[in-house]
């Protein structure tokens, strides 16, 4: 019960914030709205017993990734509002049409649909130790290691990459 | 969920938040006084003996002082920013440990607003949330010192929490090796800091098992983070008076304000317990079992985990009244060319040490 309560505030919190990112006229209240979202989501984790994973969400997007964003949208001047004339003579129409179909078929989907071609959610409560940080890390460090390694080197090249880049801007100016 | 442990459940979070509320309280005074006797003043002295009641008579002025909102502010963001400040502050002490777990019947309550088996990551997430108040209190209220105050901030909550969470990891990686398997929970490393060090030699058997002792570099590099992140002196740029006016919170008074005060108080006091917890042991000390009564013997971890955190709080006063200010470039410098790679340099030494103790050399 109570975890149905939770479910639909968090999943409430995160269509607020979604809508509110593109909805907000002003960036700062996009990345609030951002905020929401990734919280909220975060909440959602815990409520499927991923701890970590909503513990990782927290510090990393909304700790860190959000606060860079938050950090831009201060330094570059928010007191301009943004220009609200724009040259997009169909694309709106194409992206609203899009999204129209897409609810219709899902809503279609729910309401006649045959699920046999959607994987059946599995009814069984998943065991305690699911989502903890021993689970991940005995996964991570044993089967996946390559894999694991192999991202901290891509994200490594790519820090030392943007940096190369920042210096060869600076040396041509 | 029985009621039994519903009501354990409340009575564990409600006590600790009031515990909180009340060091805070006392912490405001203990500062203001030390400070000045430190400097050779007098310090509060009129509301209560001591002046130990300044904090109260302070609380309930500004409780009734008009709050002004001046007119330029972004008003949901301006009335929002003291309460994003202030929730991360109180819920990352929910995860501290403050006192021995006892029963009542057959159910155990431990003291400790919550123990998650992410415990270490969630104050790292909290720590990291705490900063979108100040952030946002310095965009919203579009004046430019407060402006400056809140870039500022978000420079060193980025740059030094990485030093922070990198010390913690060394703790967690030598926590490891004192148990079964690793553990982030708060409670757990406690418990894995009970005893003495007797184990590895007899002269050591009346030192105790804390982690300070093999971890003592992680600490310091703890300690300076710590103080970084609350930004309190010698890194308070972030609200530097003779620069910023009042830095992030210039445009705020009366309860607003008294809530980021608020908030920076609790963080002190939470940061100090929480290092407390990770390097002295938390709540961990002898207790007489048996040849002492219950009720005093089942409070002394309690009094033992004060007695460290305010070793860390005195810590941060004495900090202020000692250092003066960094420069900009220099807390910049010291953050990002000393403190991570000092962190970096110690995890590699520390994980290295203890995979020689745990499997032998690897050219046996």
């Amino acid at each position: 019960m109570a975890e149905t309560i939770l479910f639909v505030l968090m999943a409430i919190g995160a269509l607020v914030g979604a809508v509110a990112i593109v909805a907000a006229r002003n960036p700062v209240y996009s990345a609030m709205g951002l905020l929401g979202t990734l919280f909220s989501v975060a909440v959602l984790y815990v409520l499927q017993l991923a701890h970590l994973v909503a513990a990782v969400q927290v510090i990393v997007y909304a700790g860190a990734v959000l606060t860079l964003f938050l950090f831009v949208i201060m330094l570059i001047g928010v007191d301009k509002s943004e220009d609200w004339d724009e040259k997009l003579p169909y694309q709106r129409a194409f992206v609203g049409g899009l999204g129209g179909v897409i609810v219709l078929f899902a809503g279609a989907l729910t309401v006649f649909g045959n699920f046999d071609w959607v994987p059946a959610a599995t009814n069984t409560i998943p065991e305690a130790t699911n989502g903890t940080i021993q689970a991940i890390a005995e996964l991570l460090f044993t089967d996946w290691v390559l894999a694991f390694e192999a991202t901290a080197l891509l994200l490594t090249i790519a820090a030392a990459g943007a940096i190369g880049l920042a210096h060869h801007r600076r040396e041509q100016a | 969920m029985s009621w039994p442990e519903f009501g354990i459940i409340a009575f564990r979070v409600v006590v600790t938040f009031v515990l909180l509320l009340v060091v805070t309280v006392i912490n405001v005074w203990a500062e203001r006084k030390i400070l000045a006797d430190m400097q050779s003043r007098i310090g509060p002295s009129r509301a209560g003996p001591w002046g130990i009641l300044q904090t109260v008579a302070d609380g309930l002025k500004l409780f009734f002082k008009e709050s002004v909102i001046p007119r330029k502010v972004e008003l949901g963001m301006y009335l929002l920013a003291p309460f994003l400040a202030i929730i991360p502050a109180f819920l990352i002490f929910m995860m501290v440990p403050w006192g021995k777990p006892f029963m009542i019947g057959d159910h155990e309550v431990a003291l400790q607003g919550a123990d998650l088996n992410i415990g270490l990551l969630f104050i790292l997430a909290m720590s990291s949330m705490a900063v979108y108040g100040v952030v946002l209190a310095g965009w919203s209220s579009g004046s430019k010192y407060p402006l400056l105050g809140a870039v500022r901030a978000t420079a060193q909550a980025i740059s030094y929490e990485a030093a922070m969470g990198l010390a913690m990891v060394a703790v967690v990686v030598f926590t490891a090796t004192q148990g079964e398997g690793g553990t982030l929970s708060m409670a757990e490393i406690v418990e894995r800091q009970t005893g003495t060090w007797g184990d590895i030699s007899p002269v050591l058997s009346f030192v105790p098992r804390w982690n300070l002792f093999p971890q003592f570099v992680a600490f310091v590099i703890f300690l300076v983070a710590i103080v970084a992140e609350t930004n309190r002196a010698p890194f308070d740029l972030v609200e530097a008076e003779q620069e910023l006016v009042g830095g992030f919170h210039t445009e705020y008074s009366g309860m607003r304000f008294a809530m980021f005060f608020l908030a920076e108080y609790v963080n002190i006091f939470s940061m100090s317990a929480i290092a407390a917890t990770l390097f002295l042991g938390g709540w961990a000390g002898p207790t007489f079992e048996g040849s002492l009564p219950g009720l005093i013997s089942g409070s002394l971890p309690t009094i033992y985990f004060l007695i460290k955190t305010y070793a860390i709080v005195f810590i941060f006063f004495w900090l202020r009244a000692t250092l003066p200010r960094l420069r900009y470039d220099q807390l910049m410098t010291l953050g990002w060319k000393r403190l991570i790679p000092a962190a970096l340099t110690w995890l590699v030494i520390s994980t290295v040490a203890i995979g020689f103790r745990q499997f032998g050399a690897p050219w046996s």
